[in-house]
Formats: structure tokens, C-alpha cells, sequence
């Protein structure tokens, strides 16, 4: 076999927007084949997982790991291919943030179940049926069903990981520039989020004015000055606290950021920066009038914490209390 | 909520500089009794509080975080009160969807004359927390485990079948 560096793609809890996402350098995917020799690419190629068990522990030069982390199987791939990888890059916002499947963590499983299996309106189960965790033997062979969980976590929250591609998905030319940087033994120091220090606003064109709102819209809700902060318009963007790195791509087809490349360096916690941000805007000084103007957000807590609810300080909603919520 | 009895919560009190961190201490001075459970932390305003601190106390163990301010156009920086009033009502709302009971956080005014009602103040919150019981974060969003429970085939007849 070739003496080329061994390197694996994975996925977990994600749409496979990811994996669209690498074929977004286009040719230079080539020169991602010369240089390594992919091993593991189970959306692509045929690889097998005994192809990756039978490797040497860090016998992988790096893995491109995107999806979040819900169940066993994704746990048991993350640690598997954790011991087998020099480098494990958290790609995408599943794997950094939580992203989308992490918005699972304001309900549960049994909540999850209960839409999905039998509650849904598009569900036709009349046998009630549902996956159930374990090995079973059937006449075609063993099936096995991994286990699912009441949490959402990112990948970093059960391994090791040494660098950060954030965005739903990456965009191509921070992908190739992460490449690149793995190519060329150029890594930046472990831990690094790859993309800009700064927030969206930075990269984002729009005139910015003063900011005074007596009243918040959904993006249907109106057709917005293509020239102004949207923010400034009544229209809840994210930019304000999510890191650069995407060139501002939604604020310049008229659509609000909504934060998938996660908190700009040195924010904790993405949705109470942008909850900040946005409660500051407020132009009233009346208890009454702030209230009624709150009360057009709808879904403060998923519009914040849209793709960074796992990763956020309170990672979930309390279990059991879900009575609480309206 | 049931008893409480042994419960001693935790309250985190970030205070602002300019008036209530001076009316606790007018509390303090004038001798007015109040429960221990309170740890303050002074900021230069209301203003300065981010949203995140809030968070942090609740998830680092707070069982409730009192803020407490100058009274509306009072404030020492003109209007960091009023940012405080807005992110404190939006707080409240997000944290309503997390499960977090709404009288956990509280806002409330205190001149530097009113040692008072800074007393007062911290006894309500202690009282209401006491009846509310420990928020133990941690444990709340653990709770359960992060995997499903076992489930033995036995105990599932209809996939037995399926099974076999």
C-alpha cells in the first residue's frame, strides 16, 4: 500500500451538510487524495469500521470528525477513532457547538420518542414500535441498536479534541485552509477554533447606526432595507456575537445570522452575549413596554441558543422540569 | 416542592457599587439583622452584568442570584439600570424555557439610604429559595443519566416476537 499519510472522515449526529461541505474545495479534493490516503469515509467511500480497528493507535494522522454526540454508537466512534488519530478536528457545528441535533437537549428521550414514534403527524406506527438499545438476532443475521441518549453533547465533551472547524457547515476556503495548515505541519496551537477572532458584524457590510427597537420581527414578517443592519431593523442577527470566518454570507442575501460559527474568542456562553446584545437594543425605559416588546421573541432560548445549546453554560434543560416551560 | 428542612440556600448578589453595595453595607453598619446566605459580589453598575454571570452562579451551584441596582434614573452611569431591567426581563423568559423557576433571579432597587430594604430584600429571597428548594444544577441536568435506562427483552413482549 501507499506510504501516504492515513487519514479518516466520520460522521455522527448531523445532516451530512458536512460532508457536501469538504466537496466544497472542489478539485482541490485531488490534491487531498495525493497527499493522503483516505482510509474511512463511510458517506463516500466503502470503507469498513474493521478497517479502522485494525489500525495502530494514532496510526490516523487526522480525523475530520462532524455530528454531535446522542448516542452509543456515536460515543464508541468518537472514543475509537480518538485513539486511532494524531489529530481529532471537531468539524462543523454539530461537533463543535451541538449545533441543530443539539437543540434536542430541551426536551429528552422519551419526549423525542414519543414526537418521532407515535405523536408526529406524519407517523404511521400502528404497532407502536420503537428502537430498543441491545443486540438482536434475526434469521438475515445480528442487528445491533445503540443506545440512545436524554443528552446532546458535543464532541469535546467526551473526547479529546485538538482543533475546532466551526459553521454549519465549514466554509470551503477555511477548509482548505485547515488542510493546508495539516499539509504543510503548520498547526496552530491545540485547542484553536479555526476562523476569525472578531464577530460576524466585522465582516458584514451593512451600514450600522444607532440601534433603538420598539419591536422585534421574524424574517417573514417584513422585506428588509438590503443596505441597513438587520439588527436595526427589528430582525434578530446573530452577528453580534457569532465568530467571523464565513464572510458574513447570510447577512448579504437578506437573511439574519444565526450563529452557527459559535461564539467569537472569549465569550462562554453565545446565547447570554447575544441575549445581552439584543436586550440592550431596547428603546424603553418602561417595565410594561419592555415586556410587551419581549413578547415579540418568540423562542428567546432556541433563537439564542439555536446551535450552541450543548456547549452553552446550562448544556440542557433540567430533566424533569420540563413543566416549567410554556 | 417538599420539605426542605436541613436547606440552606445559596445566594449570589451581584450588587452595584454605587448604591446597593452601599446600602448593604448601611445594613451591615446599622446592625439589621439578616440570613447568611447571600454572597455578595459588587459590580461598578447593573450594567456591567453580563448575562453569563447570572448563568455561571446558577450552574456553578447558586440556588438563586439577587441583583440589585440603583432605582431607575438614578443610575451613576445614567442608564445602565435600564439595560439591567431590559436583560434581566429577557433572562428571565430564556430561563423559563430551561426549567429555572422565575423567582431565582430577581432585580431589585436599592438607594444607598435604603440599608432597610436591602435587609428585607435578602431575607425574601432567602425565604422564597428555602421554600423553592436546591436548584443543584449539576445534578438536575445529569439526572437520569446521559444514556437510556437498560431495557431487558422480557420486559418487551412485542419485540420478543420480532426478535425470535
Amino acid at each position: 500500500m501507499s506510504a501516504k499519510p492515513k487519514i479518516a472522515l466520520y460522521w455522527a449526529a448531523s445532516c451530512g451538510g458536512c460532508e457536501i461541505a469538504v466537496l466544497g474545495i472542489h478539485e482541490k479534493i485531488l490534491d487531498v487524495a495525493n497527499a493522503f490516503d483516505i482510509v474511512f469515509w463511510p458517506c463516500v467511500l466503502d470503507g469498513k469500521l474493521e478497517d479502522v480497528e485494525v489500525l495502530a493507535d494514532g496510526e490516523l494522522l487526522f480525523t475530520l470528525f462532524n455530528g454531535a454526540i446522542r448516542n452509543d454508537e456515536n460515543y464508541e466512534m468518537a472514543q475509537l477513532l480518538r485513539r486511532k488519530s494524531q489529530v481529532l478536528v471537531a468539524f462543523g457545528s454539530c461537533a463543535h457547538e451541538g449545533c441543530i441535533p443539539g437543540l434536542g437537549n430541551f426536551s429528552n428521550r422519551r419526549q423525542m420518542f414519543d414526537w418521532i414514534y407515535h405523536d408526529a403527524p406524519t407517523t404511521h406506527n400502528p404497532d407502536n414500535v420503537e428502537p430498543v438499545a441491545g443486540g438482536w438476532d434475526f434469521p438475515e443475521g445480528h442487528v445491533h441498536i445503540p443506545g440512545y441518549w436524554d443528552t446532546v453533547k458535543t464532541l469535546g465533551q467526551v473526547v479529546d479534541v485538538d482543533y475546532y472547524l466551526p459553521g454549519c457547515p465549514p466554509e470551503a476556503d477555511r477548509i482548505w485552509e485547515a488542510l493546508t495548515a495539516i499539509m504543510e505541519g503548520n498547526l496552530p496551537p491545540k485547542g484553536s477554533v479555526i476562523g476569525a477572532d472578531v464577530t460576524v458584524c466585522d465582516e458584514c457590510p451593512r451600514a450600522k447606526n444607532e440601534k433603538k427597537l420598539k419591536k422585534f420581527y421574524r424574517p417573514h414578517e417584513i422585506v428588509p432595507d438590503p443596505e441597513v443592519c438587520l439588527l436595526e431593523q427589528g430582525i434578530l442577527c446573530a452577528g453580534i456575537a457569532t465568530r467571523s470566518g464565513c464572510g458574513a454570507l447570510c447577512p448579504q442575501v437578506n437573511m439574519p445570522c444565526r450563529g452557527c460559527y459559535g461564539p467569537n474568542e472569549g465569550v462562554v456562553d453565545q446565547g447570554a452575549r447575544f441575549l445581552s446584545g439584543v436586550a440592550s437594543v431596547i428603546d424603553s425605559q418602561d417595565p410594561e413596554e419592555i415586556e410587551a416588546i419581549l413578547d415579540t421573541i418568540v423562542d428567546p432560548a432556541g433563537t439564542f441558543y439555536r446551535f450552541s445549546l450543548p456547549h452553552s453554560l446550562l448544556h440542557r434543560v433540567a430533566m424533569g422540569r420540563q413543566d416549567l416551560q410554556d | 416542592m417538599s420539605e426542605h428542612n436541613d436547606f440552606e440556600p445559596v445566594i449570589v448578589g451581584f450588587l452595584c457599587n454605587w448604591c446597593s453595595y452601599r446600602a448593604a453595607d448601611l445594613a451591615g453598619t446599622s446592625r439589621m439583622k439578616m440570613p447568611p446566605n447571600m454572597r455578595d459580589i459588587r459590580v461598578m453598575c447593573t450594567g456591567r452584568l453580563d448575562p453569563t454571570f447570572v448563568l455561571k452562579a446558577l450552574r456553578e451551584g447558586a440556588d438563586g442570584v439577587l441583583v440589585m441596582g440603583c432605582h431607575p434614573g438614578q443610575c451613576h452611569y445614567v442608564e445602565g439600570n435600564y439595560k439591567a431591567m431590559r436583560r434581566i426581563a429577557l433572562l428571565k423568559r430564556t430561563l423559563k424555557q430551561f426549567g429555572v423557576e422565575d423567582e431565582r433571579v430577581r432585580l431589585e432597587w436599592a438607594s444607598a439610604a435604603e440599608g432597610p430594604k436591602f435587609a428585607q430584600t435578602v431575607a425574601e429571597m432567602t425565604e422564597t429559595i428555602r421554600r423553592l428548594g436546591p436548584l443543584n444544577w449539576k445534578r438536575l441536568i445529569s439526572s437520569n443519566g446521559h444514556r437510556e435506562p437498560k431495557i431487558e427483552p422480557e420486559s418487551e413482549p412485542e419485540r420478543e416476537e420480532v426478535a425470535a
